[in-house]
């Protein structure tokens, strides 16, 4: 395989700000979404995601300007989720700039989403986002940032996704998210069991040793986003560490 | 050339915005069309395309692209496909048991990459031939693929007194066609726009053959 390791630097975008919280609660402004996708493109991120956190109209529309904006400086690939109901919302976001579309609670209320993305953007445009939690001896899958759980078996739920047309997993611990103690590296292996398509790890990143451990357990890809934008962690610092442990990086 | 035009085919192909600002950060002026006249007049013509090898020469069809294509290339000149873009100018291509004809510009077909995680999806290196120019100065670097399906055999023989066509390789799973330098055609099976500095260096060199 010679293929790179990616870093992917992850923004949370609520009525145009980056905003930061732990468990998705408690959310603080943390900066403009353009610059800091630029600055981390210029520490040498592979990948920039805006998960939009919004909940009105007026603020989504907010958020295909900030689409456009980035992509118009910010020459890697560039997805968006949250609050994709239709794929026709797909068609929008490309249009103002994204490569690929992030879809998680829609799919879980209507899984014929995914194919009808599939279908019509191919499925490396379509990322399956999975906020997952431990309970009762499995993995579940959650929804409004993790404080709703549903009776659906994580696992199972991917590989039906990726039946269905989903050409990568963002697989966010619930657990982890906000910890700063590393990524769940049980889930991230039971995910590459079951996973014919490219794992994101995601959920927990707060030292530069967390990451490799993530990679040997199987994820593609690692995600962060509070260790960049506290100015803990750079994405330089991330894939040193990385080539140290003897990954691949760009 | 300074500031050579370009036109990037509007087909109705997704995500056509940052390859406009790419080239245009590469030195071009850049117009989104699908109109004949203006396609077949600029300096160089860049024909993009994601998704589905069948969706993506529908749509081309429909705005009679290949004849465009093959208008430009009987006068020499340059056509850049990008990723579909790049795979339709194969003879067809097979997806999911569907087999679709494409503008037949170069012999050969496009399969399903033979590697046990798919998409291929990433920065990866290439293996390119060592009189390059599209990847002068930029040989050693990595570009973002995204896709699944690729040319996997290079069969068009070329006689004297035309050129040989370059052509670059990349592997996942097996080894596939990353860029073809053939004459006015060039292509690559990753997205230069979405390679960072390397992607926009490759479309500088790509604008000095204009």
């Amino acid at each position: 395989m010679t293929i790179a390791v990616r870093v992917i630097a992850c923004l949370d975008v609520s009525a145009g700000r980056v905003v930061k919280g732990v468990n998705f609660l408690d959310l603080r402004d943390a900066g403009d979404p353009v610059e800091l996708a630029r600055k981390y493109y210029e520490q040498g991120a592979d990948e920039i995601t805006f998960l939009d956190v919004t909940a009105t109209v007026d603020e989504r529309a907010t958020m295909y300007d900030v689409v456009r904006a980035t992509a118009e400086q910010v020459f890697i690939p560039l997805t968006v989720g949250g609050g994709v109901r239709t794929a026709d919302d797909v068609a929008r976001l490309q249009a103002h700039g994204a490569d690929k579309i992030g879809v998680n609670s829609a799919a879980i209320a209507r899984p014929e989403l995914l194919s009808e993305i599939a279908d019509r953007f191919g499925a490396q445009a379509l990322v399956l986002s999975l906020d997952v939690k431990r309970s009762g001896g499995r993995f579940v899958v959650t929804t409004h940032g993790g404080r709703t759980e549903t009776d659906l078996d994580a696992l199972e739920w991917a590989r039906e996704a990726i039946e269905r047309g989903a050409g990568e997993l963002l697989v966010n611990s619930i657990d982890a998210d906000g910890t700063k103690r590393g990524f769940d590296l049980e889930l991230i292996t039971a995910m590459r069991e079951i996973s014919s398509v490219p794992v994101i790890a995601s959920g927990g990143a707060g030292a530069l040793g967390h990451f490799a451990p993530a990679i040997a357990a199987g994820a593609d890809a690692v995600l962060a986003a509070s260790v960049f934008h506290n100015g803990e962690l750079t994405v330089g610092e991330i894939k040193h560490a990385l080539h140290e442990s003897g990954m691949i990086v760009r | 050339m300074i500031n050579p035009s370009v036109v990037i085919l509007d087909y109705g192909s997704g995500n056509v915005h940052s390859a406009a600002k790419a080239l245009e950060l590469a030195g071009a002026r850049v117009v989104l069309s699908a109109d004949r006249s203006v396609a077949e007049a600029a300096d160089g013509l860049v024909v993009p395309g994601v998704g589905a090898f069948e969706a993506v020469a529908r749509q081309l069809a429909s705005v009679r692209g290949g004849a465009i294509v093959e208008k430009r290339l009987t006068g020499s000149r340059p056509v850049l496909g990008i990723c579909v873009g790049m795979q339709v100018l194969f003879e067809h291509g097979v997806e999911r048991g569907n087999d679709t004809p494409g503008l037949g510009e170069w012999p050969g077909v496009v399969t399903e990459l033979d590697a046990p995680i798919l998409p291929h999806m990433g920065w990866n290196t290439v293996e390119t031939p060592e009189d390059t120019h599209l990847f002068a100065g930029i040989r050693d670097e990595r570009f973002y693929f995204v896709h699944s399906y690729a040319a996997q055999e290079w069969t068009l023989e070329v006689h004297d007194p035309f050129p040989q066509p370059k052509i670059t390789w990349a592997r996942h799973g097996g080894r596939f066609i990353a860029a073809v330098e053939n004459g006015p055609l060039t292509a690559t099976q990753f997205h230069p726009e979405k390679s960072g500095d390397a992607g926009i260096r490759l479309l500088k060199n790509w604008l000095e053959t204009l």
